[in-house]
């Protein structure tokens, strides 16, 4: 790791008159093992590392920033992007409020985040794995007819990010994951499942419990119905409830609000949500598979309460948009990737925990939809306007107990209206890949729509 | 930029390294890709961007299994780690030496009129400022707009050990407008993509005014919109983006590797009526220009056109090269991949509905009840199952034949063997719309194209009763 903050270092000096540099560099390597019929499929080895520079120019009247990235860490390749980025921040609008990162005072929280034993392990116990979890579905239920994909997959990533306003902050990470797809048929009727596991190495992998809930998803869905169209209370599981959270910090996210694109905008104080919802952004919790000690401007990151029993309290925000917004950064600055530019954004939301359990919230319900999977969220969610319209699979709930499948519905809201009706919170945290963890939640007023 | 990538006898080498340990079949992707994008958002232009990434994929195939390493190093020797690392598959060692001859290349230069490394980066601002003076004319609901635009030339040689030599020269352009309304009740978003496998010359100001004024205009209609309707409705799809409905209900699942995994509903089906006679379905890397068009796949196999569903018939599925092999027959030229850090798959290109006879005004008027959809925006497929989803972002009423009331944004849902027998209309007004389609954690540039259709009833996710 020191060895990228060194190079880093060393590429800084390169910054001319009074121009600002910044430098995130990163590097990793990655294994994935694809299983098909008691075979390796797919076994892919890979090394990558890249580099993504912005170059500040400040002048008079504001400051102008250019980037440039490079999907590679060799010295011609970065100098042609530092020349590029200087290119770039010529044209860019001259702005009071650009600017990059300065070191605020806040320690990075201490995580361990890397686990030696992804390097470690030998190749062929991770394709064992694969081809264990694809046996496992493929032996645990009769009416499995095919398992399409069952993966194994992990990488360890390091990354660092220097500037020349006296950054230096360096971070690694690993995660193994493995992830399984049944088709389960009844004779007239296919269904699938994904069941999946997560961890920061091999060892912390279920594959029981990934093959297991891919043979219940699958299985359980067979025989579904297309009912028709209703109104009724929707009770999420972890999974897709931790998709509607993330969707939720999209719209927390201090860039949006200064664009004026959040239907949060202006509503700090007020009650947003129902007061069984607090929604905390906390990066330095380890439990999170996103945690992380340093935000993607290598601020240290920090737990930020996002509503609180209901009530709005703040967003996340990087360097411009606290700027923009007359504040400071929360710590928030996420990127994607080398090619992408520090924006605002949350990274480990969770919701505080109830204290029911599903089959519980289940019973209060009584009568509802159980919602297992989403299908069609990249073009049903509109975060400006709130609209929410989104394909699902589920279950009937019927007198408080799981009833008969569901197909072909969507369920349907507005999100400012489904955060006020939140009835019940599980006690059923899962941490899930992404930007939040899931727990069972019910939400009232739901519009089914089927035949 | 002229330069080759990696030369015939480097490719020769390499190729021959990764089939010492025995494997059947082997092959070497290297590319070059240069991007640029430009934002102005609220007038400000945030953001000039640069990017370069180079670097070769190397696959070994041996029985059904395959073997992938890439590198970002193009080097003789980074060439040959690469190929070892990818034949490690081949475990049964040996196997001989494999000489690997390559004969002359299949080069294609690229087709892009002016290159975008030659556009003066003032001239695009001048262009985005240009969309963002048209959008606000409008007037003054229009509370902001973002312009993005971005270009990237691809260049790539790909090689392999059956001889396979091409290389191809691929520059696209995309120009995207979004604006957005402020109402009483709230705001809305308007939408509106130009893309093409073309230069620079496809942003013309016309053409861009033209798309800052469709935006604008989507996000004023839509302040006044009501929440969809909820339930089974006739549905009329405008010409253009309705393509990605057939791109979701069809499209995935007759690619060949959901087929030979029977993880389609349209498995064992070619010779079937699988659709309402009016459908002509077809898959075309060849159309100039377009999103989707490439001159070789990324297996080096030439582009081609592929008639998919003949009169309601399905007449075949898309291949690559590893799925046509277990088959014994040809790829359709449909091997693509996100680049040199993936593995190739089965993908569109272009995909489109033929258009019909019937007149768009007319399938309007002759819909007494149902929702016309002016934009689609994205969509997902479960194939397995058939049930997919798209989302519409530009929606009307249509009552006693006339388009009224416009609509919120929510999606459709549908099981495609089911929809694609409800087409009871085709219009003659076809055109193309661009997208990106995911799979498998890959994106690629596809079109998508239909005329004017009605279905006789889908799934309306509105939250109206």
């Amino acid at each position: 790791m020191s060895e990228l903050i060194a190079q880093a270092e060393r590429l800084l000096e390169s910054a001319k008159g009074s121009e600002e540099v910044e430098l995130f560099l990163a590097r990793g390597v990655d294994t994935e093992v694809q299983a098909y019929q008691g075979e390796v499929e797919e076994l892919t080895t890979a090394s990558s590392s890249g580099i993504g520079v912005r170059i500040l120019r400040d002048n008079a009247a504001g400051a102008q920033i250019g980037t440039a990235w490079a999907g590679s860490l060799d010295d011609q390749a970065i100098e042609n992007a530092i020349k590029e980025a200087r290119e770039n921040a010529r044209f860019a609008t001259q702005d009071e409020f650009i600017a990059f990162a300065r070191p605020d005072g806040v320690t990075a929280s201490a995580l361990t985040l890397t686990d030696e034993s992804v390097a470690s392990t030998p190749l062929d116990e991770k394709i064992a794995m694969a081809i264990e979890l694809e046996r496992l579905v493929r032996s645990g239920d009769r009416r499995i007819r095919q398992v399409d994909a069952a993966n194994y997959s992990d990488y360890i990533a390091e990354a660092a990010i220097v500037s020349t306003m006296g950054i230096r902050a360096a971070y690694a990470r690993t995660g193994a994951y493995v992830s399984v797809e049944a088709i389960a048929t009844d004779g007239s009727d296919d269904q699938t499942g994904w069941g999946l596991s997560a961890g920061r190495a091999p060892r912390d992998l279920d594959l029981a419990q990934a093959a297991a809930d891919a043979i219940r998803r699958s299985t359980r869905m067979l025989g579904a119905v297309k009912p028709a169209s209703f109104k009724c209370s929707a009770v999420f599981d972890p999974r897709t409830a931790a998709t509607l959270f993330a969707i939720i910090g999209g719209a927390l996210s201090g860039e949006a609000v200064v664009r004026g694109r959040s239907f949060f905008a202006n509503r700090v104080g007020e009650v947003v949500a129902a007061p069984s919802f607090t929604l905390v952004d906390d990066p330095t919790d380890a439990r999170h598979f996103s945690a992380s000690p340093y935000d993607g401007e290598g601020l240290a990151c920090r737990r930020n309460v996002m509503i609180e029993r209901g009530e709005l309290r703040g967003f996340v925000y990087d360097t411009v948009s606290a700027r923009r917004a007359g504040t400071v950064s929360t710590g928030s600055a996420v990127r994607g990737g080398v090619a992408g530019s520090p924006s605002a954004g949350c990274r480990a939301l969770q919701l505080s925990p109830g204290d029911i359990d599903q089959a519980e919230i289940f019973r209060r319900v009584g009568n509802g939809v159980f919602v297992e999977s989403l299908i069609g969220v990249h073009s049903g969610v509109n975060s400006v306007s709130g609209d929410f319209s989104v394909g699902v699979t589920g279950l009937m709930i019927r007198d408080g107990q799981l009833a008969e499948p569901l197909r072909e519905i969507t369920v349907a809201s507005t999100l400012q209206r489904m955060l006020l009706d939140v009835i019940h919170v599980g006690n059923d945290v899962e941490w899930l890949p992404g930007s939040a963890a899931g727990q069972t939640v019910a939400i009232a007023n739901i519009a089914v729509s089927g035949s | 930029m002229n330069a080759e990538l990696v030369g015939p006898d480097v490719l020769q080498r390499v190729l021959t390294e990764a089939m010492a340990r025995g494997g059947e079949f082997a092959e070497v992707f290297a590319e070059d890709r240069t991007t640029s994008s430009a934002m102005l958002d609220q007038r400000r232009v945030e953001e000039l961007s640069s990017g370069r990434d180079r670097g070769a994929g190397i696959r070994v195939v041996v029985g059904d299994t395959t073997g992938f390493a890439h590198t970002a190093d193009l080097s003789e020797s980074g060439l040959l780690g690469a190929a070892r690392a990818a034949a490690a598959v081949a475990r049964g060692g040996g196997g001989g030496v494999h000489e690997v001859a390559l004969g002359a290349i299949a080069a294609h230069p690229s087709r892009a009129l002016v290159a975008p490394g030659d556009v003066d980066k003032a001239r695009k601002i001048e262009l985005m400022r240009h969309a963002d003076d048209v959008a606000r004319s409008e007037g003054s609901s229009i509370t902001q707009v973002s312009v993005a635009l971005g270009d990237s030339t691809r260049r790539f040689v790909v090689a392999n050990s059956e001889g396979v030599y091409a290389s191809d020269h691929q520059v696209r352009t995309r120009f995207n407008v979004t604006c957005i309304a402020t109402g009483d009740v709230g705001m809305q978003t308007g939408y509106r993509p130009i893309a093409g496998t073309r230069g620079f010359e496809l942003l013309t100001p016309d053409a861009v005014g033209e798309a800052a004024l469709g935006a604008a205009r989507q996000a004023l209609t839509k302040l006044d919109a009501r929440p969809a309707p909820s339930g089974d409705l006739p549905v009329v799809l405008a010409g253009g983006s309705g393509g990605i409905l057939f791109h979701e209900a069809c499209g995935h699942g007759l690619e060949a590797d959901a087929i030979l995994k029977q993880a389609s509903v349209y498995a064992g089906k070619v010779g079937e009526q699988v659709a309402s006679p009016l459908v002509t379905l077809v898959d075309d890397g060849t159309v100039d220009g377009e999103w989707g068009y490439l001159a070789v796949d990324d297996e080096g196999r030439p582009g081609a056109r592929n008639v998919l569903i003949e009169n309601g018939v399905l007449t075949d599925y898309m291949w690559d090269y590893l799925r046509s092999r277990k088959e014994g027959r040809a790829s359709s030229g449909n091997g693509r991949r996100q680049s040199y850090q993936h593995l190739p798959m089965v993908r569109m290109t272009n995909t489109y509905l033929m258009g019909g006879e019937s007149d768009a005004d007319e399938i309007i008027a002759q819909t007494p009840y149902g929702v016309y959809v002016a934009q689609l925006g994205g969509g997902q497929v479960n194939t397995a199952t058939g049930d997919f989803v798209f989302g519409m972002t530009a929606a009307f009423m249509i009552e006693d034949g006339h388009i009224t009331a416009p609509l919120r944004d929510c999606n459709l849902i549908g099981n495609g063997p089911d929809v694609l027998k409800r087409v009871d209309a085709i219009a003659s007004d076809f055109s193309m719309t661009p997208g990106t389609c995911g799979k498998n954690g890959q994106s690629v540039p596809v079109g998508c194209g239909q005329a004017t259709m009605r279905l006789t009833g889908i799934t309306i996710g509105g939250a109206s009763a």
